[in-house]
């Protein structure tokens, strides 16, 4: 069901999440998986062998999941709690505003084969509505990874921060992003990956190597386009947002609703402090029947689409 | 006022009476001063604070091994008020606890008070999770007792909970995991008063047989009087305990125990009594000290 596609060069973070979990826990005993009869779906299957006391599994119950979680770091572990991200985030939300970041617990949320990754299961199992969501409640860091690396990154990051995070973990194959040598990864930092100044792009997740290849395609036709990954949507990096803005131009796309999520967040900054024409990419609402990969692009969540929003844009300056 | 607890590693100086004598004296106390902190604030749930007061007065001042000095020690005991509306009982025990002054009471849902409605831990030391909504707490105390079975460490941890709490899913959800994991360092108290905010819980959505339910999640299950110090105290004594199962006392209480008028009536779930009325309760409190 779903398998990811194994194409050369292309990856399933959950592989990178599990993997980076795993070299924690070597290195240190507090860290706990939580998970809801997830232990395949989350790639813990390494991690239970490995640290079986460490496993913490519920059974399906998200709500107790998160809960325990909470009480788990009450106890002094650093619980990494891991559900499919629908589940995760609709089933347990009170748990999650309430037991986490009202709380200020140390619990490490990971959302699993977030967004339309469930393709053709349908709307019950995708997640598109989990960033709007998240990024309401206050206190919790709210992270969206765009490859391997940088779900390995934001798993070690959340582990040394003191504090509620909520990861995205995609299962949508991506390939690994080009970054310059040296690159690292900061909670709460955007991360130019191309410069350009006649549009902003602004994306995270799986829509970032989306972006840069319509960077590269934009470029063709004479149009510099910025892409910035904004894998950090709460604390947001509103500099860049105030940099991206001086470009007249700005793109959001993001695999989740075009309301409410990162498109509304740099909307909600730019409309207050840097009025500039934006255009919104995302879901309209509840998906039909599809694979993962059509409903993406029936969404207009691929290059062609970042070109046609962003063409749009820059003819709209003259 | 004596603040100091008579710990239970000192059961061995003292006699189960002197120990409830104690226990008992701090409940008075702690109901005298609730009603004042309601009263003063305008606001409050006195019906549960008052069936939960002993329970909560055995807890603070006997059973758990806490140093208000240290109110994050790793190896301390975990009292957690899932039924977190019944800030009257929690605050006051705090207070008398020592883990903040006697006089802070006062502010009690004041604007910018650390006492808030409903606990917050990030504001009160001796707080270990918000709760608030009903079906929060016993969760996350189950968590904490798994991590102290992770860690074979020696703190126990108490959860009190409403009885029409039991009507949240999330408490079966822990109920059932606690059982699976045989969590014998959890101890859950059912604030039984068969009273829920409008109705009694029978006729709202009944919970019996109740004592049959928790059977047969695989816990251990006492029927007590919650208002029956002594009871009470056996009951928390950790040697009691099985080591292979969670227990929970189903302490049959009354909703506001204590005080003639509203004791076992539904309307003084928040109900806030007016002066003659708190003047009538503070009399009788005063009257059961000296029986």
């Amino acid at each position: 069901m779903n398998a990811p596609a194994n194409l050369p060069g292309m990856f399933d973070c959950r592989d990178a999440f599990a993997g980076a979990i795993e070299e924690l826990a070597a290195a240190d005993d507090r860290i706990v998986a939580v998970c809801n009869d997830s232990v395949g779906s989350s790639k813990l299957g390494k991690f239970r062998d490995r640290f079986p006391d460490r496993l913490v599994n519920v059974g399906i119950a998200e709500q107790n999941m998160v809960g325990v979680g909470a009480g788990l770091a009450n106890g002094g572990k650093v619980p990494f709690v891991s559900g499919a991200a629908c589940f995760l985030t609709a089933r347990a939300m009170e748990q999650i505003k309430v037991d986490c970041a009202y709380s200020q617990a140390n619990v490490k949320l990971c959302g699993i084969s977030s967004g339309v990754a469930y393709g053709e299961l349908g709307a019950t199992h995708h997640s598109i509505e989990d960033i709007a969501w998240l990024r309401a409640i206050d206190k919790l860091t709210v992270i969206v990874p765009s490859d391997p690396w940088e779900t390995a990154e934001a798993v070690k990051a959340a582990a040394a921060h003191d504090g509620p995070v909520f990861i995205r973990i995609s299962r949508m194959p991506v390939p690994a992003i080009e970054r310059p040598t040296g690159a690292s990864f900061t909670i709460g930092k955007a991360e130019t990956l191309r410069e350009g100044s006649d549009v902003a792009i602004i994306v995270n997740g799986t829509l970032v190597y989306r972006a840069l290849d319509a960077a590269t395609a934009l470029a063709a036709q004479g149009i510099a386009a910025r892409v910035i990954n904004m894998a950090t949507v709460s604390p947001l990096d509103t500099g860049a947002i105030a940099a991206a803005a001086a470009t007249g131009a700005i793109v959001t796309a993001e695999e989740g609703l075009a309301r409410g999520g990162l498109g509304g967040a740099v909307a909600e900054y730019c409309a207050q402090h840097r009025p500039v024409p934006m255009r919104m990419l995302g879901f309209q609402g509840f998906a039909p029947t599809g694979s993962a990969s059509w409903l993406m692009d029936h969404a207009g969540l691929n290059a062609a689409g970042i070109v046609a929003a962003a063409q749009e844009l820059v003819a709209g300056k003259s | 006022m004596d603040h100091q607890a008579l710990r239970s590693s000192d059961a061995n100086a003292h006699t189960l009476e002197e120990r409830a004598a104690h226990v008992r004296a701090r409940a008075n106390w702690m109901r005298q001063r609730l009603l004042k902190m309601i009263v003063d604030a305008g606001q409050g749930h006195p019906g549960g604070d008052l069936s939960a007061s002993d329970i909560v007065a055995c807890l603070y001042f006997d059973i758990l091994r806490i140093d208000s000095t240290k109110p994050n020690a790793p190896d301390r005991d975990r009292f957690i008020l899932s039924k977190g509306h019944c800030t009257g009982a929690l605050y006051s025990a705090l207070a008398g606890a020592g883990f903040f002054p006697e006089a802070e009471l006062d502010t009690y849902l004041k604007p910018e008070s650390r006492l808030n409605g409903h606990p917050n831990r990030v504001y009160l030391p001796g707080v270990e999770t918000n709760t608030g909504p009903l079906g929060h707490g016993f969760p996350v105390g189950v968590g904490v007792a798994v991590a102290g079975q992770i860690d074979g460490a020696g703190y126990r941890v108490f959860v009190l909970t409403g009885d029409g709490e039991l009507q949240e899913g999330s408490m079966w959800e822990a109920a059932m995991f606690a059982g699976h994991r045989k969590l014998g360092n959890l101890t859950v108290i059912v604030d039984r008063n068969r009273l829920q905010q409008g109705a009694r819980t029978e006729e709202t959505n009944a919970l019996e047989p109740l004592a049959d339910k928790w059977r047969a999640f695989g816990w251990d299950v006492v029927e007590i009087d919650g208002h029956d110090v002594i009871a009470l105290l056996k009951a928390f004594d950790d040697a009691a305990q099985p080591r292979d199962k969670p227990r929970v006392l189903i302490a049959n209480t009354f909703k506001g125990n204590g005080v003639s008028y509203m004791r076992d009536q539904a309307g003084w779930h928040h109900g806030v009594p007016n002066a003659d009325q708190l003047a009538q309760a503070i009399a009788e409190l005063e009257a059961e000290k000296s029986e």
